[in-house]
């Protein structure tokens, strides 16, 4: 994995300490071309590793990419999926059932049994989730994607459930179907690298707030920083400027004290803050 | 919101997962399958024949009474998703019922357990703006952008509408803040795409005699990533504007104001103001409420949000409808009408001002 990662949130109008900061950021980038810009701004720094979730817009970024391999043969995706208000906006309209229906591809072994009985169905859940990534996917055809996420609110979701078969089922066919590493994204680290442990995935990629103030840090400090000593994970900080609250040279110094963090995920929109970002990185991280 | 629930109670500490309860048998047979979970389709046997201290009840709200009733019954604390029902008469009946077996009871109205939200009711508490004379409550989302819907969201019998499940949500949180209005009026429920339901509420809320508020709703915007809900209040020291993520003070003097509020604009995050939890699904917001609801029932407190605040809540959004029906002032522009207008029209009722009072006095 690269050291430096770059996200997506603020293409999309995410953040998560200020809401008239989101609204600013999506009017920006309602452009795929002021996405695309930036883009090529982080590759001129030497950020090659694009962390993006599935966003229906996304598909325009992944055709400039494909149309000019040529030009950036080294770039790298990290899909996250699934981008949940897709599926939450489906869900609340169409019913559960309907949202899942409505994202699965036309022609499929699913169709049928979905308008009719479920009884099949009902025993393959891994089958249908396999549709579901797949479906995901496909934006992404043809481009380097060697590690892909699960997002969090799925992550944390189906871990307060219970429902642990369903990393196996994810990590299995991540593997299988695109010789990827499966990678999980969650804001209750520690208790889910011991919920990998007993499933018998060992040593994962997990991404996770690490800020020096705690921010959404579930479970709390010390628990982070014991998993982090413990290096029984590969980890992927992010929000590491806790979305704002944080000045760069002081939320870097934190994070980059910890050589067991492998790499950090930030996002920006302006080419002096990547710029200045992956500098300090470079100059804080040991070795 | 049901599964929602159930993966953070299923991780609490204090409170062990039973059983669960639901319409659907493809749900059920998934929970059952990968989860372990004993699942019922009947809540009346699972209540039967499941020893339990508490009920989460996340149905759609045309089943919440019949439920709710029938889990008091059985001296259960209950945990019921907002709205409470649909009819206030049943959910007052229903608090005096919990209240009455000494039973914790606790409504879903998550927006109560923000910290930005907490911080502005502390400060409105301390009265840091003066004396309140003007709110503005907004309500934006992308719920419902066409005219097809087939879910309970889409029919007015089920409980579907902005009005009880966008506009609800803006007026328990401002009753929590500063108290329910004593009067409402103007009011319009429109429909913007749906074929049987309200789509955006609007309406004047007065809370008394120089304090007047204006409610919007709307959950036919995607120009809104997700659910927005703003609240803005101007008294005479100044102006509060808070989100969900952070609080705006506008103060004009900063004489006992505390905490480095300082005169003119200060602005608080949620990163500085929200404290963590235990487990993080969606946001600290459902996780925290769900361990208020634990807490309660540990130490016999009552919730910050209960079914008596909720029954407030359905209560002026009857008022809502009621006033919706009433006639409104026609607007024709010749001079004729100016001068019906004008013989017609009673002396305004402006409420006077407070200096207008204080010199009244002298």
């Amino acid at each position: 994995m690269d050291r430096v990662l770059f996200g997506d949130n603020q293409f999309f109008g995410v953040n998560h300490m200020s809401e008239e900061k989101a609204r600013a950021q999506s009017m920006r980038f309602q452009d795929g071309r002021a996405i695309i810009e930036v883009l090529e701004d982080a590759y001129a720094e030497g950020v090659k590793t694009f962390m993006c979730t599935t966003h229906e817009r996304m598909g325009e970024i992944c055709d400039f990419f494909r149309a000019n391999l040529d030009r950036y043969p080294d770039y790298t995706f990290y899909p996250c999926m699934p981008y949940a208000h897709k599926y939450a906006n489906a869900a609340a309209e169409l019913g559960m059932l309907g949202a899942v229906r409505s994202f699965l591809p036309e022609e499929n072994k699913f169709g049928a049994l979905l308008k009719g009985g479920m009884s099949l169905a009902r025993q393959d859940v891994e089958g249908l989730a396999r549709l579901l990534i797949d479906a995901e996917m496909k934006m992404f055809a043809g481009l380097k994607t060697p590690v892909i996420f699960l997002q969090n609110v799925a992550t944390d979701f189906l871990m307060g459930l219970g429902f642990d078969e369903a990393f196996k089922m994810f990590a299995d066919w991540v593997r299988e179907r695109y010789q990827a590493e499966p990678g999980f994204i969650t804001m209750n680290a520690p208790m889910l690298q011991r919920r990998l442990a007993k499933l018998g995935i060992e040593n994962p990629i997990i991404c996770a707030n690490i800020n020096k103030i705690g921010f959404r840090m579930c479970g709390g400090m010390q628990a982070y920083e014991d998993l982090i000593a413990a290096g029984s994970c590969r980890l992927i900080a992010m929000s590491v400027f806790a979305s704002g609250a944080l000045a760069p040279q002081e939320a870097l110094e934190y994070v980059c004290r910890f050589p067991n963090i492998q790499s950090i995920l930030f996002g920006a929109s302006s080419r002096r803050n990547i710029a200045q970002t992956k500098q300090l990185i470079d100059r804080l991280s040991p070795g | 919101m049901g599964l929602s629930h159930q993966a953070m109670v299923n991780v609490h500490p204090d409170i062990e997962l039973k059983a669960v309860c639901d319409s659907s048998t493809y749900v059920l047979d998934v929970l059952s399958k990968y989860t372990g979970v004993q699942t019922y389709a009947d809540y009346k046997k699972m209540l039967a024949e499941v020893p339990l201290d508490c009920l989460f009840v996340a149905t759609p709200s045309r089943y919440h009474a019949e439920i709710v009733a029938e889990a008091l019954e059985r001296r259960l604390h209950v945990f019921c998703e907002k709205p409470f029902g649909l009819e206030p008469e049943t959910g007052y009946r229903l608090a005096d019922t919990a209240e009455r077996k000494g039973l914790v009871n606790q409504v879903g109205y998550h927006y109560r357990f923000v910290a930005a939200f907490n911080e502005a009711k502390r400060l409105l508490d301390q009265k840091l703006i003066g004396e309140l004379h003007h709110v503005r409550v907004e309500a934006y989302g992308p719920v419902v952008l066409r005219p097809k819907g087939s879910t309970w969201r889409a029919q007015k019998s089920e409980g579907g509408g902005a009005l009880f499940d966008y506009a609800c949500h803006a007026i328990d949180l401002t009753n929590y803040l500063i108290g329910a209005p004593i009067s409402v009026s103007g009011t319009l429920l429109n429909s913007v795409f749906s074929n049987d339901v309200d789509d955006e509420i609007y309406s004047t809320l007065q809370y008394s005699e120089r304090f007047y508020g204006q409610l919007a709703t709307n959950w036919s915007d995607d120009s809104y990533r997700k659910m927005s809900v703003r609240l803005n209040f101007w008294g005479s020291n100044g102006r509060i504007n808070v989100d969900r993520q952070e609080i705006q003070i506008y103060l004009r003097s900063d004489e006992g104001a505390a905490g480095g509020l300082t005169k003119g604009w200060n602005v608080r995050y949620t990163t500085e103001l929200t404290r963590p939890v235990w487990f993080y699904v969606r946001g600290e917001e459902y996780s925290a409420q769900i361990d208020h609801f634990v807490q309660c029932i540990k130490t016999g407190t009552t919730p910050i949000s209960t079914f008596r605040t909720a029954s407030d809540t359905v209560q002026v959004a009857a008022m809502l409808r009621q006033d919706a029906g009433k006639p409104r002032t026609a607007v024709k522009l010749n001079a004729a009408a100016a001068a019906e207008a004008r013989q017609t029209a009673a002396p305004a009722k402006r409420p006077r001002s407070f200096m207008r009072s204080l010199l009244d006095r002298f």
